[in-house]
């Protein structure tokens, strides 16, 4: 599912990233550009730190995607990659007094390296298999990190708070605006290297294993390889949220990282659209507000409602947020078609 | 070397329960070829409304049987109508499904019967089963229905008509309708009985761990590894998996010393990877050769 | 005179694509009528149409019923068997499995047994293998145990689509006397689609024969047979 070329006849005006832009498309993301800008000007703290969340678990997201969205790999056990960039940058800036911003392509590293370690065994999995390995995982890492062994490091149960840091270079911004600016441009460079990634050769090579592994290998693509790579690849995205996520929320702990984060990055990626990337904003917004919405309405019932909403979301949109787009869109091109 | 009898024993008692709820998946995934994660707190579900019937005073046995009927009801219904919407949608998107309705569950359960542990009565009585504190009478009677249930099952699936039909529609949903089979029922029906079965799973459990809202999850996955380990295409083979991660999760607390309580599950299931990588589809499984 | 299956006007949509525009067909009792074309012609999607398989609009009537938005079970109830492209096997399912499985709609115990005798005589190979776990037979054994899982229908019409694929020429023989005798002897109508033209046309009574959708011509099986121009053009031989 990449972002395809129109074919509603409009004039392409600019390609952006590699992506064909009409004039609604630049509209859209001008728009969008402008209110990602005012944001921090215009709202509360509090909201601007739920924004913050929600791109950086967009981002989380998106690494989620491109394994099970792009390359067929199912993933029920991303929380655990999130965990280890969250530690890893709370490790370095806590015990090692790092700046927060070298944490991130430590955590990049890191993560790469798990996921690509973890992906080699999981090559002989399939579908449900390797879903069941991947919750497996999800469910075993907020345990080794509360295990006595490492408590040294990790902080045990309590887990490790960290400084949340100013605004550099003596910026008139607090520290949730700064945040969020922080957040923006590393997502703004990820989603656009995702892009990059997406359309390129090795992209299109993912898709193939993704569709129809036998064919894909007969055409001479390592499966192998790019597989694990593909893990690799998607755990450090997710590794460099979780370090994002550790410093905006100034705070880990084992508890944070359970498989509910894994279930919830899930619905995100499914909600959003599997295989779509502007889709994975639409997830991580979801994740991060409607649980909340869900609590508002009862404080009881709050799992209820939280599903729910869930079932009425899936059965209106079976293929995700830009699924439905994709649906609109082609809806209105045949009409435009038929002259209706 | 008593001790390790012991342990065997031990983890062949708790097995029981990863076997019953193992059996449960395999038949939810022989019906619908996807794992159901909603199957432990429906388990758990009808557990409560067994509970509750107790409450109101009926007999244990009375409580036992309506609680099996209206949970394969609800399982029908469920298939019907909660399913029914997301039949064409990917798979992604029926396993979204499975967990809005496992959150659905779980909070309606804590909020009708909150979410204090609950004692629930077994039918074999307290004490120990041929002395000596090896097994308890719950444990053997468990392991009892578990293969009671097994071998019911397979009587069903391979010498009634309606049992061909269901693994009809399961494996060739277009054939079976052109043999004028109602797959979609069959789907129901396979719906309604792993619902029975996991309801059956939830009552022979809950006396052990004790009745409250979150007692399932960890069982379920325990039992989702049985039915992996043995091959989710062999409801023998799960029941034989859950025995098998029961016995390995024991062993391993006691003579791995790096786990300690926490990890006992972590280890459990490193283990299963193990096997899987092994075997990719379980000790049992038959892996299913498709012609590219 | 009513024939037994006529549909009008028929168009059929996968998703937004039309394949078929408007076919009209009228099968009569008792006869083999072949439906022949080129690859992409719309055969199987025709043959889909009529169990009710995909999107449609048109009418189609059997024995003097509409069975347009009936479900692919109750059109298969009604009478109609379809042995799909590919056989349609279940393969983790023995052979004598694959036949009650045709015969689930059925009650007559009795009479289901004594079918599946039939069948087997019919198809002796089968009952040798009858044990087998189905997936295990031969493309032509499977292509049999497709008919004869039809049979045990007791279909008064028995589509067929593409039985000679992937078939070696002598199985493919055997098994188109089979399909003769079948039609004279239990009286079964068929509609059989085929790419093998020549053979379909010495088997069947009548013919059609359809391009991109669209019918290009009608009439008896000896009539399209005997026509050069149209065996040059649309048949290949």
């Amino acid at each position: 599912m990449l972002l395809r070329p129109t074919d509603t006849r409009e004039p392409l005006v600019a390609t952006i990233a590699g992506i064909p832009m009409t004039t609604w498309r630049l509209t859209a993301l001008g728009i969008g550009l402008v209110v990602l800008a005012v944001i921090p000007f215009v709202m509360k703290n509090f909201y601007i730190f739920q924004i913050t969340l929600a791109i950086i678990y967009a981002i989380a997201i998106l690494g989620l995607n491109l394994l099970t969205g792009f390359n067929g790999q199912f993933s029920l056990g991303h929380s655990a990659f999130y965990a280890v960039g969250a530690y890893t940058a709370a490790i370095m800036m806590d015990r090692c007094d790092i700046g927060y911003v070298w944490t991130l392509p430590a955590a990049a590293i890191v993560c790469f390296v798990f996921g690509f370690l973890f992906g080699l065994p999981a090559l002989r999995l399939e579908g449900v298999y390797l879903a069941l390995a991947t919750f497996a995982l999800a469910i075993a890492i907020p345990q080794m990190l509360k295990s006595s062994l490492v408590e040294h490091w990790t902080g045990g149960v309590q887990g490790i708070t960290i400084i949340k840091p100013d605004a550099p270079f003596g910026l008139p911004l607090n520290s949730d605006q700064w945040l969020y600016a922080f957040t923006v441009i590393v997502a703004v460079a990820m989603y656009v290297c995702a892009g990059n990634l997406v359309r390129s050769r090795t992209g299109r090579a993912l898709i193939a294993i993704r569709d129809h592994p036998i064919a894909a290998s007969a055409m001479g693509i390592d499966v192998a390889l790019y597989k694990s790579l593909t893990f690799g690849v998607s755990a450090l995205y997710t590794g460099v949220a979780g370090a994002l996520g550790a410093i905006a929320i100034s705070f880990v702990a084992p508890d944070s990282f359970t498989f509910t984060l894994a279930v919830a990055l899930f619905v995100g990626l499914v909600v959003g659209g599997v295989g779509s990337i502007p889709g994975t904003l639409v997830g991580g917004f979801f994740v991060l507000f409607v649980p909340n919405i869900a609590e508002s309405v009862s404080k009881g019932l709050a799992g209820a409602v939280y599903g729910v909403i869930l079932l009425l979301v899936i059965y209106l949109m079976p293929t995700g947020a830009a699924g439905l787009v994709r649906l609109i869109s082609s809806r209105l091109v045949q009409q435009g078609r038929t002259g209706g | 070397m008593e001790l390790f009898a012991h342990q065997i024993l031990a983890g062949l008692a708790t097995g029981g329960i990863y076997a019953c709820m193992a059996l449960a998946v395999v038949m939810i995934y022989q019906a619908i070829d996807h794992l159901n994660f909603a199957q432990g707190e429906m388990a758990m579900f009808s557990t409560f409304i067994a509970w509750q019937l107790i409450q109101w005073g009926f007999p244990y046995w009375v409580a036992f049987g309506a609680t099996i009927v209206i949970s394969f009801a609800a399982g029908v219904v469920i298939e019907r109508v909660v399913l029914r919407p997301v039949h064409d949608a990917p798979v992604l998107s029926h396993v979204v499904a499975f967990i809005a309705l496992l959150a659905i569950l779980n909070s309606a359960a804590g909020f009708i019967w909150d979410y204090t542990i609950k004692s629930f009565p077994s039918p074999f009585g307290g004490g120990a089963f041929l002395g000596q504190g090896l097994m308890s009478k719950h444990d053997a009677g468990m392991i009892g229905m578990t293969l009671a249930m097994l071998v019911l099952l397979y009587l069903f699936f391979r010498h009634t008509r309606i049992g061909l039909a269901m693994r009809a529609a399961a494996a060739n949903p277009e054939s079976a309708r052109l043999a004028g089979i109602r797959v979609g029922w069959m789907t129901a029906l396979g719906w309604g009985m792993a619902a029975a079965i996991g309801s059956v799973a939830g009552m022979l459990i809950a006396p052990v761990v004790f009745l409250e809202p979150n007692m399932m999850l960890s069982i379920l996955l325990y039992g989702f590894a049985g039915a992996v380990v043995g091959g989710l295409t062999s409801p023998g083979g799960a029941v034989v998996g859950g025995f098998s991660v029961g016995i390995i999760e024991n062993l391993a607390g006691t003579y791995i010393p790096v786990v300690g309580r926490e990890m006992k599950l972590s280890i459990a299931l490193c283990i299963i990877i193990a096997v899987l990588c092994v075997k990719p589809s379980g000790l049992f499984g038959r892996p299913v050769v498709t012609r590219v | 005179m009513s024939r037994l299956l006529e549909a009008r006007g028929l168009c059929a949509f996968y998703g937004a694509t039309q394949v078929l525009f408007g076919l009209d067909l009228s099968i009569g009792e008792g006869g083999i009528t072949t439906l022949l074309g080129a690859n992409g012609a719309g055969k199987t999607t025709t043959l889909r149409s009529l169990s009710g398989m995909c999107r449609i609009s048109g009418d189609i009537v059997f024995e003097s019923k509409p069975t347009v938005g009936l479900s692919t079970e109750d059109i298969v109830r009604r009478g109609i068997a379809h042995v799909p492209q590919g056989r349609g096997t279940f393969s983790r399912q023995t052979v004598e499995e694959n036949l009650e499985i045709g015969a689930m709609t059925r009650r007559d115990r009795k009479a289901i047994a004594i079918d599946v005798e039939r069948v087997y005589g019919y198809f002796p190979r089968l009952k040798e293998r009858h044990r087998q776990q189905a997936g295990t037979l031969s493309g032509g054994e499977q292509q049999m145990l497709a008919v004869g899982r039809a049979m045990m229908l007791r279909p008064k019409l028995m589509l067929l689509d593409e039985p000679s694929f992937g078939l070696a020429p002598l199985i493919v023989e055997e098994l188109f006397g089979i399909l003769r005798t079948l039609n004279r002897t239990e009286k079964v109508s068929m509609l059989l689609v085929e790419q093998n033209a020549a053979l379909a046309l010495d088997l069947a009574d009548d013919a059609y024969l359809i391009e991109t959708g669209r019918l290009v011509t009608t009439g008896p099986a000896r009539q399209l047979r005997d026509d050069e121009n149209i065996r040059r053009s649309y048949l290949g031989y």
